[in-house]
């Protein structure tokens, strides 16, 4: 081992089901744990610290660490959507550095499919968040919230329907390799601009999937990689931001990516160009080509030109992402993709992708989160990983 | 065209001016007496200078569109929008009595009221 990380990524498990009928949440959330230790050679036993988020059933990670019967000196339940897993993986670090922690689980689960597809709950009246009814009344929906920072970009970048098209053409490609995914089928530009509009401008073919499923990562100190091998993966960098409305002076042509990205890089003492492989967070094409542009990969404005003509595609292209398939093809667990996003970097670096998709000598992938959503309120997170012996 | 079914807000202790004059048709914006500037969603505390002096002002009802979409899976097909008010802050609304597919980003609009379902009234807007 010639790295120095302050911890690392020793295992990561992705749940095999899209739709889980005949599993309880909690239940999901203790198979990917399991499935996750098995990989990095560790038993519940050598957890001590838990990092879970609202997707988890009962108050914080308390239930889950009961269920699991773990032994915990830490814990943490920092909520941002679909981007918490990232931030989770962050805090770990900081806490493995403080020496709170050593070995450090990270669980995902949820059955929406199962259940009915549904996220309305009942709020009760005192929990209500400040800005509920400056929005619900309006039908903020998610997709539509989405197709505003689109259009809008369109408006000031000449972005296109095809441009942000190749972003799931890309996904289609990897994804016809990987067995689990929901779609896969390859397809092209011209399937997704005919596919239905769901609000203008996004299509049905601009939007993830919805699907049960789960995932865990295990992060460990120094001291318990080195004993693990060259499996583990080095964390590099870590950056989180928040991005709101302001008081309703905002912009939704960039995303909280643009704080993320250059104090990750910053961190990691690497710019863009430097990075092999890319898990992106692809809730709809849009999420993908703002974040491209926020982080860095292309100038502001020219994310269009950046996703287009394959650029993201595994062997193709200058930036290969979501070689699962990402949200948009593979799988989107309980609406928070953030974990799988992990999950598939930490199998590039390992080189153990799939074959047809493996990264050529991977050494460094940067993970990006965007949880909540971009036309409101998101957390960001970026994170940049190292194998173990790059 | 069809109009959609309006879901009720929710007033609470810093809210209720506004959904009172609201019924009246008024669209009010709060401001704060420190900064000068309005904002929105309306609070007790300013967001852009962290003041707790802030005070109800009605609003000109005036702006233009900053984005919007067509949500077309709905039963009642309807526009949601960001509509920037010339006093500075945008908020987020509905754009109502006009041709969807005749909108553009920039185009004027002012406010008008529609009926929720409990007897409330939502600020919506439409071009002028």
């Amino acid at each position: 081992m010639t790295s120095n990380h302050l911890a690392f990524i020793a295992g990561a498990f992705e749940h095999p089901t899209r739709k889980a009928i005949d599993k309880t949440v909690a239940q999901l959330h203790a198979e990917s744990a399991l499935g996750a230790l098995a990989d990095a050679g560790l038993t519940k036993e050598d957890v001590d610290g838990y990092f879970c988020a609202g997707d988890a059933p009962g108050l914080g990670g308390m239930s889950i660490a009961e269920y699991l019967n773990l032994n915990l000196t830490h814990t943490d339940s920092t909520e941002t959507g679909g981007s918490s897993y990232l931030i989770h993986v962050g805090h770990a670090v900081q806490a493995i550095a403080q020496g709170k922690c050593k070995v450090a689980l990270i669980t995902l689960a949820g059955r929406p499919r199962a259940d009915g597809a549904t996220m309305a709950q009942a709020t009760p009246r005192a929990l209500l968040p400040p800005e509920e009814s400056f929005e619900r009344p309006y039908g903020p929906v998610i997709p539509a919230l989405y197709a505003m920072a689109a259009k809008r970009h369109m408006y000031e970048y000449g972005t296109t329907s095809e441009q942000l098209a190749w972003i799931k053409v890309a996904a289609s490609h990897h994804a016809q390799h990987n067995k689990h995914a929901m779609l896969r089928d390859v397809v092209s530009v011209e399937e997704v601009i005919n596919s239905p509009i769901i609000a203008d401008p996004i299509h049905r073919l601009d939007c993830c999937v919805v699907s049960d499923g789960g995932g865990a990562v295990i992060v460990v100190s120094p001291e318990v990689a080195r004993d693990l091998g060259d499996r583990c993966v080095g964390i590099k960098a870590h950056a989180e931001a928040v991005k709101h409305l302001s008081g309703g002076y905002f912009d939704l042509t960039f995303t909280g990516a643009v704080v993320t990205g250059p104090k990750a890089f910053a961190e990691a003492g690497i710019v863009p160009t430097d990075i092999d492989y890319a898990s992106i967070y692809d809730s709809f094409t849009i999420t993908v080509l703002e974040t491209v542009e926020d982080l860095g990969f292309c100038q502001k404005g020219k994310g269009g030109a950046f996703v287009a003509d394959g650029n993201l595609i595994s062997g193709v292209g200058k930036l290969p992402f979501n070689t699962d398939g990402g949200g948009l093809c593979n799988n989107h667990p309980t609406n928070r993709g953030g974990m799988t996003k992990v999950i598939e970097a930490v199998r590039q670096l390992r080189g153990e992708a799939h074959p047809n998709v493996q990264v050529n000598n991977c050494g460094l992938a940067l993970v990006h989160g965007t949880g909540g959503a971009i036309s409101t309120r998101m957390g960001s997170a970026t994170l940049i990983l190292e194998r173990n012996d790059a | 065209m069809q109009d959609r079914t309006y879901p009720d807000p929710t007033p609470n202790l810093e809210t209720e001016p506004f959904w009172a004059a609201a019924k009246d048709e008024k669209l009010l914006l709060k401001y704060c007496r420190t900064c000068g500037k309005a904002h929105y969603y309306p609070r007790a505390v300013c967001p852009l200078c962290g003041s707790t002096e802030t005070e109800w002002r009605e609003a000109s009802g005036r702006g233009e569109i900053y984005s919007f979409t067509q949500f077309r899976r709905a039963p009642v097909p309807y526009v949601l929008a960001y509509v920037t008010l010339i006093e500075g802050p945008a908020m987020l609304t509905n754009v109502v009595d006009c041709e969807f597919d005749d909108l553009k980003i920039g185009q004027p609009v002012g406010v008008t009221f529609r009926d929720t379902q409990a007897g409330f009234k939502l600020p919506v807007f439409r071009p002028v």
